[in-house]
């Protein structure tokens, strides 16, 4: 048995101790203890952006971010953005809309990355969502349904729809 | 995959770090943003005994201007390289550099004390910091010595650093009224590994003549490779069409990189000139701007 460490994080408002061995990722141990499975593994060497978390509100690889690095830190999923009652988000929403995705997989790492995005910029453009996008690799969709379903939010955000 | 067994340290001080480093030292790694590292590790490339984290070390966060020096911190990030108006207003070549290190989401973590230690020749940072002629703090329980950054790189992830040392800052020259600066690199996807690149620092004398330059190219070689012959070329001279041509033909005569997987060595040194050249016109533009 390898040697492990406790360790205490805030994942989506909920703190919770963990047992881990140092070398888990954090990505692992949000699936794993935390049941936070909308967090996905790609390639597991930060190039596909997947498993993208935010970490006091910013947009994080959480394969090359060790779950004992995130201890005193929020801690922010894809699990984390339906609505109260369980209903889309107004980007989740707008995804489906415009159908931002095919398989999903992707998906939840896009979210989380345009989360931030709308929480630092209201009104984004085109091309600050397609600079927030980049780091992310979708192999059905082609990236435009995305980019319309981001303005979309873009240009209603504030108003009431 | 995931990383081997090791052992994690998490010191809240320098000098907690340096002890850690000074007593494990080849078996130990130091972790920062993690961005280089982590890929390393979770690809089982690198499998050290023993990790240290520095993350939770505020002095390496602190950043101070003295003396036309802006001291910045190792574990300063990307992203604060691109958004602090202070760096900005010092050193405006940090964040033009720093928009085309990887992505947001490795701006976030990716620091620039691990991006100069790693010393991947394709990297941004590393090629800047050469061409603004910054000062590497390196200590040890032995002591604190500063290191020239043209010293500092010594072949492919490969530095002047030893087993025990730490990078805990970069000390850069704070850019001077008549000097401006540039940068550009070209990747086969944006925020890919640079084909190559290039760093441009230009300081004009009153006359709007070329009084000293710095051109530096990335990723053409093992370290960033400073091409004197170019600036030569420049010296006494106004960055004009003609000049800015020789300028690219120096540069092209004088690296000789070698080739890499889809992209040939030919490729590699045309583009790289390309670059070289203008990033001396955009940056003897500024000068010229700050100037008026």
């Amino acid at each position: 048995m390898n040697p492990v460490v406790e360790v205490t994080l805030e994942v989506n408002g909920t703190r919770q101790q963990v047992e881990i061995e140092p070398r888990t990722l954090l990505a692992d141990v949000l699936r794993e203890k935390f049941s936070a499975k909308g967090t996905h593994l790609g390639c597991e060497h930060g190039v596909c952006g997947a498993c993208t978390v935010l970490l006091d509100g910013e947009p994080v690889r959480s394969c090359l971010t060790l779950a004992a690095q995130a201890a005193g830190h929020r801690v922010e999923t894809v699990e984390s953005l339906a609505e109260p009652d369980g209903s889309l988000n107004e980007l989740q929403g707008a995804f489906q809309k415009h159908h931002g995705l095919q398989c999903g997989f992707c998906t939840p790492g896009i979210l989380m990355s345009l989360t931030a995005l709308f929480r630092t910029t209201q009104h984004p453009s085109e091309d600050q969502i397609r600079e927030f996008i980049q780091g992310h690799i979708c192999r059905c969709t082609g990236y435009q349904q995305m980019v319309e379903a981001a303005l979309d939010v873009s240009e209603h955000a504030g108003s009431a729809r | 995959m995931k990383p081997s067994v090791f052992e994690y340290h998490s010191p809240e001080t320098t000098e907690e770090a340096l002890g850690l480093l000074g007593e494990l030292g080849a078996d130990a790694k130091v972790l920062a943003g993690g961005q280089s590292l982590m890929p390393l590790l979770n690809l089982r490339l690198t499998a050290p005994g023993h990790l240290i984290d520095i993350n939770r070390i505020p002095e390496l966060r602190e950043s101070a201007r003295m003396n036309g020096t802006l001291r910045l911190g190792a574990t300063t990030r990307h992203q604060d390289l691109g958004r602090r108006a202070d760096i900005a207003d010092c050193c405006p070549l940090l964040p033009e550099a720093a928009v085309y290190i990887g992505h947001p989401q490795i701006r976030t973590r990716g620091t620039l004390g691990g991006s100069l230690a790693h010393a991947d020749p394709s990297a941004e940072l590393p090629a800047v910091a050469v061409a603004l002629d910054a000062t590497l703090v390196v200590r040890s329980v032995r002591g604190e010595r500063r290191v020239s950054a043209a010293d500092f790189f010594t072949y492919h992830l490969t530095t002047d650093l030893d087993e025990d040392e730490l990078v805990v800052a970069v000390d850069f020259p704070v850019a001077g009224p008549r000097q401006g600066s540039a940068f550009g690199e070209v990747a086969a996807r944006f925020g890919d590994f640079a084909m190559a690149g290039a760093a441009a620092v230009v300081r004009l004398g009153e006359d709007g003549k070329v009084e000293d330059a710095r051109i530096v190219c990335s990723s053409v070689a093992g370290t960033p490779k400073r091409v004197p012959e170019a600036e030569d070329v420049l010296r006494g001279q106004e960055a004009v069409a003609a000049v800015l041509g020789e300028v690219e033909a120096a540069v092209a005569r004088t690296l000789d990189p070698a080739p890499q997987p889809k992209v040939s060595a030919g490729y590699k040194r045309r583009t790289a000139a390309v670059l070289a050249r203008r990033a001396v016109e955009k940056a003897s533009q500024s000068a010229l701007r700050r100037m008026s």
